[in-house]
């Protein structure tokens, strides 16, 4: 509430000195050429008002949650909660929902006797960061407003502010990913703790039930992560790319070659709208239609241990799915080499497709290989296909009839249902997310690499 | 208007001027020429014969169509989807642009160097191999190694590279990438060969060479060139033919188009007063 009214105040401040800034500017035009034009003094003035008091709120929100809570706890109703963690955060949880007027009434009666306490805090730790930040933006105007002279470079400061905009949001994309690097690494050591890392990378046994209670009968959990790992590269870089490559490869070699322009302005969008399909729909295309079929021709051919849930099925799915990416980088390749080249191998008689497997594709190979690096990337971090259709039996098997699992299935088995975060079964999602977070960087950056490298060799 | 009428006699008085030999028919010919890119006409009714014991240059200011046509003589237009060709070329009688015509068979024949040297990334071995492969002209390695040595020597370039054969084409100076372009289009054994401004990106040594590999051809290939360079057609060719906005405006002896041009356009253009 408090914060609601802070934010009002402010944004009434800031108006008026831009409001102030433009006018004063307007009078000074009559004395003489100004450096920069009123708008820009307006929006100097509005930015030096608004963006620091609104930082500071930024920054003090996290804060003031922690002296609330401080505050709370060190009042005589606070020291009586119960020491045991969980149930003390679950009441403190609830008072706090009481204040914010959120539920009526609590569970635990000591919230209700909690939630004034509450509210007492809020509004005071609210009222001083409220405070504070109208401050700033008081002392900002006022700054600003003494800068509104004839020969301040108001433009210039505008655009410094922009530029430290600009900065601020490439940084927040580049901090996620580190946190979410961070938080993976700091999940899994607490895994490793638990669970050897050679035994998760190098044991072929999967079997991740741990016993819950100790007179409970089960395995006792085995974390050998090799048969997972297989499981999605046989799916993702085997049967997907003996599927997608030749595919890719011939759609780009007919759309960059073959099809008339006006036939390649309906062909590419239609191709590209197979990367735009949901790939929940693929995964039940795979799993209610592609996989009966897959099973009964492999009972056709008499393969008696065709599964209805098989890397095959999931893999063709896959592999399809997986095409605009390769047709599309190798489109680009394609086209890349240049027009010269292909020039010179018709001119010496040669035919369309010999130019193409003689000239173009040697030419096109080491972007096309990135491109496929990149794919196979994606495919083996694709989750729903395999989850819906790949199975869930940890098999260590080059039977594409037979059901595999795969590692973003398992992430997902780990983390649906009721769980305990401490117990390895839990932890070993972040263990498998970190080896494949690994991998995919590295075949990523590979693939740039090679793409980048490809892109210079003609330039 | 008269000026006009002139462009569009259909052949030059004195293609038929008696030469040395002239029971030959010429090697190929041109008659009443147009080329359409879409809606836009780039050449407008050209007749001219391309004899193959001369070296016929075609010059003019840029964006006349002096490339346009080249690429029709071995229907390198057909590779661009817009362009359109009328009239009617012929090579040694045979209409080019006839539908029994086989084009790959054509460009085997009418062999074609580009302004810009354009090795394939490969070795320069194969770069001379890859024409006579596509088209079986070797039975052996032995066969295959013969006319890569012969048509290297040919374009001057045997001495620069026998010991690097193996090295990527495309390493070598633009200069010895051109007379390794040429290499290549004669190891198919055409009969005629194009050549768009083969020297507009080489330094003044490596334009000699290629304009001595150019004499040494004579009388071997018919041979058509394009060029910019007013003393490289005098000193190539016997026969000039000057181009101007998509119309062939005067064609006769070299000599006497630079020394006493019919049309007032030509001796501007020679004399540089444009282009
Ligand atoms: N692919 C194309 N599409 C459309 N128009 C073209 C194309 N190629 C050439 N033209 C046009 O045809 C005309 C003749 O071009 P052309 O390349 O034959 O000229 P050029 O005489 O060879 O000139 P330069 O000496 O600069 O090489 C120009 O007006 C050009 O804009
Ligand atoms: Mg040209």
């Amino acid at each position: 509430m408090t914060l609601l009214i802070a934010l009002i105040a402010i944004g009434l401040v800031a108006v008026s000195a831009w409001w102030l800034a433009i006018g004063r500017a307007r009078d000074l035009r009559g004395k003489g050429r100004l450096n920069s034009l009123p708008a820009y003094h307006g929006v100097h003035t509005l930015l030096w008002a608004l963006l620091p008091a609104l930082l500071m709120l930024a920054v003090w929100a996290p804060i003031q949650t922690t002296l609330v809570n401080q505050a709370v706890l060190a009042s005589a109703e606070g020291k009586a909660l119960p020491a045991f963690d969980m149930q003390r955060d679950a009441i403190l949880d609830e008072a706090r929902q009481i204040a914010a007027g959120n539920i009526d009434h609590g569970y635990n009666p000591q919230s209700e006797q909690l939630a004034p306490r509450f509210s007492e805090a809020e509004s005071r730790y609210g009222a001083i960061g409220g405070g504070i930040a109208l401050l700033l933006t008081f002392a900002g105007a006022a700054l600003a407003l003494r800068r509104v002279v004839p020969e301040f470079r108001a433009r210039a400061g505008v655009e410094r502010w922009i530029q430290a905009l600009l900065v601020a949001a490439s940084l927040i994309a580049i901090l996620t990913t580190l946190g979410i690097v961070l938080s993976l690494l700091f999940e899994s050591l607490r895994f490793f703790k638990l669970v050897s890392p050679v035994e998760f990378l190098f044991g072929t046994s999967w079997s991740p039930q741990t016993a819950l209670r100790a007179d409970q009968a089960g395995s006792s959990g085995a974390f050998g992560s090799v048969p997972l790992f297989w499981g999605t590269a046989f799916i993702g870089a085997i049967i997907a790319m003996i599927v997608a490559i030749p595919l890719g490869l011939m759609s780009a070699i007919f759309l960059t070659q073959y099809s008339p322009p006006r036939l390649r302005a309906w062909l590419k969008p239609i191709l590209e709208i197979l990367a735009g399909v949901p790939t929940v729909v693929y995964g039940y295309f795979a799993a209610l239609t592609v996989a009966p079929m897959v099973r009964d021709f492999g009972l056709a051919i008499g393969i008696t241990s065709a599964s209805s849930e098989s890397a095959l099925a999931a893999g063709l799915v896959m592999g399809i799915m997986i095409i605009p990416f390769v047709s599309s980088m190798a489109d680009d390749s394609i086209a890349a080499v240049p027009q010269a080249m292909r020039d010179g191998s018709l001119a010496l008689g040669a035919t369309k497709a010999e130019t193409i497997k003689k000239v173009l594709l040697p030419a096109a190979l080491p972007g096309v290989v990135g491109g496929v690096l990149l794919a196979v990337s994606r495919a083996i971090g694709e989750t729903m296909i395999v989850v819906m259709a790949a199975g869930l039996s940890a098999n260590l098997t080059a039977n594409p009839f037979a059901s595999v699992t795969t590692v973003t299935t398992q992430i997902v088995q780990l983390l649906t249902g009721d769980q305990e975060f401490d117990s390895a079964k839990t932890l070993a999602a972040f263990a498998l997310g970190l080896a494949l977070f690994v991998i995919t960087l590295i075949l990523n950056l590979i693939g740039l690499r090679v793409v980048r490298k490809y892109r210079e060799a003609y330039e | 208007m008269t000026l006009m009428n002139e462009i569009h006699a259909p052949v030059p008085a004195d293609i038929d001027e008696p030469p040395a030999d002239a029971n030959r028919a010429p090697k190929m010919s041109a008659r009443d020429v147009s080329v359409f890119y879409g809606d836009k006409q780039a050449l407008n009714g050209v007749s001219i014969d391309i004899r193959d014991d001369r070296v016929t240059a075609f010059i003019g200011p840029s964006g006349c169509g002096k490339s346009t046509f080249l690429r029709c003589l071995n229907r390198m237009n057909d590779t661009i989807p817009s362009a359109r060709v009328t009239g009617k070329i012929s090579l040694d009688g045979q209409d080019i642009y006839h539908s029994n015509m086989d084009v790959v068979q054509l460009r085997a024949r009418v062999g074609m160097v580009f302004q810009k040297p354009n090795p394939f990334p490969k070795s320069i071995y194969d770069n001379v191999a890859y024409g006579p492969k596509i088209h079986g002209l070797a039975s052996s390695k032995g066969e295959m190694d013969g006319i890569v040595e012969k048509s290297l020597k040919r374009a001057g370039l045997w001495d620069e590279v026998k010991d690097r054969l193996s090295e990527s084409g495309t390493a070598l100076s633009g200069g010895q990438q051109q007379r390794l372009c040429i290499a290549r289009a004669i190891a198919v054994d055409p009969e005629v060969i194009l050549m768009d401004e083969p020297c507009s990106a080489l330094d003044p040594i490596a334009t000699a060479k290629i304009e001595e590999l150019i004499h040494e051809l004579r009388g071997r290939y018919a041979i058509a060139i394009v060029t910019h360079n007013m003393q490289q057609a005098a000193r190539v060719s016997q026969r000039t033919a000057f181009f101007h906005l998509g119309e062939m405006v005067e064609y006769g002896k070299t000599s006497e188009i630079f020394t006493n041009p019919r049309e007032r356009r030509t001796q501007d253009y020679i004399t540089g007063r444009y282009g």
